[in-house]
């Protein structure tokens, strides 16, 4: 189900963009330079609205479902095998999350303690990014039938409102993916490996408490003990 | 807390060899899935799957559909004339000393002809309504003019049960939509002659235009010249070029 995002979100900014060309309301200058290469198709009227807009519409409101299933498969999920309670953090965690981040950031030496599966830090992202992955949908769905699902275009503060929640959130994930990818590169090869497979592969020394203790900053490929949970 | 189970480091080596294995067919198929709906066979000049899953939607949201839920409606102080998008159909000369609107029958057969006056004797019903438009932007605007449920009310004797949709096109026929019955009987779905107390411009769709914030202006045709009744979807504009033909919000 994590996996799944990656190209489905992929799908939806690309696809999106195509939408968000078509009437680029939100002045955001980065996009400059292709909002100049979309505008002479543009006014070429059918053609150029056409290759560009309603393709982007297309798939956008096909991919939105396969997200929306993912998405509600993970939240169920979560839900059944009890693992939010990794993810949501307990409020000592949420007090060391400053911690873990300056330690990050190399500003603070000494590594902040272990707390299970995921630090304070991880949490707190974790938990956003489920919540942000619920806004967007529901501004999605807001966005897509605003008459049929006024509510929720109210709840949103209006379409032009829902609209630039949406947009934002988007810019949120491509900021929260940047800083993923480097975590992910920063915490090596065998926290790659675990995303993946499953398992890690921890240090055989304080094998007492396996799940606890996993090591994925030690270096060297010593051939040690295995442990994981079988989920994906 | 989930079962945590310890395995050899060769058992290891050998799920997640397997696993990126997995992972590896995974992301390729699906690439060549998607790479496989960007060459599908177009349909109405959108990819077979993704104009299906247009269809799929239609179908769920129109069924969802209810004639008493209204679009919300605003003051007319937040009401501005709606800016200018598109001028389909709209090239040719405005007639509006010669200007009619035929209406038709489901097999083509001539039904009745209005002047603007026919139209104006309905009932006068006015909505300060979001318009929305396809590519993203939204205006709260004005609308004036007659029910289309009560201008169908004129003809309804003479129509068969199974009409479904309603085609419409500008006098010169360049530009055409099509719109399910549902939406044609909302009572926000009007034939709008005027906005603001003055007769509408001849670029926002005068004499006579479809107004309703129960789809996108891409539906909203203006200047109408001539109205059938079909017992299936007919010719749509944008459809026709890739959009989704339902475009309802």
């Amino acid at each position: 189900m994590h996996w799944i995002n990656f190209p489905l979100i992929t799908i939806m900014i690309w696809s999106g963009l195509r939408i968000y060309w078509a009437e680029q309301e939100f002045a955001f200058g980065i996009l400059d330079w292709e909002l100049f290469a979309f505008f002479p198709d543009g006014f070429n009227e059918a053609l150029g609205l056409d290759r560009k807009l309603a393709r982007g519409l297309a798939f956008h409101l096909s991919f939105g479902w396969l997200l929306t299933f993912n998405g509600a498969a993970y939240l169920a999920y979560l839900a059944g095998t009890g693992g939010w309670r990794q993810l949501v953090p307990t409020r000592d965690q949420l007090r060391r999350v400053p911690a873990v981040v300056l330690h990050d950031l190399g500003l603070r030496k000494e590594a902040p303690p272990k707390d299970g599966h995921y630090n304070g830090a991880q949490q707190l992202t974790y938990t956003v990014v489920i919540l942000m992955g619920i806004v967007i949908v529901a501004t999605g769905f807001a966005l897509f039938k605003p008459v049929q699902l006024s509510f929720l275009v109210t709840m949103f503060g209006g379409y032009e409102s829902a609209r630039l929640i949406h947009f934002s959130t988007t810019m949120l994930f491509v900021a929260f993916f940047a800083v993923h990818m480097i975590q992910v590169v920063r915490a090596g090869r065998r926290n790659f490996t675990s995303m993946v497979t499953g398992y890690e592969v921890i240090d055989i020394a304080p094998a007492d408490e396996p799940g606890s203790s996993p090591t994925p900053d030690s270096n060297g490929e010593s051939d040690d003990m295995v442990v994981g949970t079988s989920n994906a | 807390m989930r079962e945590v189970e310890e395995i050899s480091i060769e058992d290891y080596k050998k799920r997640s060899r397997r696993s990126f294995l997995t992972g590896g067919a995974a992301a390729a198929a699906g690439w060549f899935t998607f790479r496989n709906i960007q060459s599908a066979e177009l349909v109405d000049r959108a990819p077979g799957p993704l104009r299906a899953v247009h269809e799929i939607n239609e179908s769920i949201w129109s069924s969802l559909f209810r004639e008493d839920h209204l679009a919300k409606e605003y003051d007319i102080s937040e009401a501005s004339i709606l800016r200018v998008n598109g001028r389909h159909g709209l090239r040719s000369e405005l007639d509006l000393a010669g200007w009619q609107l035929n209406v038709l029958g489901p097999d083509g057969e001539e039904l009745g002809t209005h002047t603007l006056d026919d139209i104006k004797a309905l009932p006068w019903h006015e909505m300060n309504i979001e318009h929305k438009c396809i590519e993203g932007w939204a205006q709260v605007t004005n609308w004036q003019g007659a029910r289309f449920s009560d201008f169908l009310a004129l003809y309804e004797d003479q129509l068969p049960d199974d009409i479904s949709d309603v085609y419409m096109e500008t006098p010169d026929g360049d530009y055409y939509v099509s719109v399910d019955m549902a939406t044609m009987r909302h009572p926000q779905t009007l034939l709008a002659y005027d906005n603001f107390g003055e007769p509408i411009r001849e670029l926002n769709g005068a004499p006579l235009r479809l107004a309703t914030p129960l789809k996108y202006g891409i539906k909203q045709i203006k200047r109408i010249g001539t109205i059938q009744f079909l017992r299936d979807r007919g010719g749509d504009y944008w459809g026709e070029r890739g959009y989704d033909w339902y475009a309802g919000l």
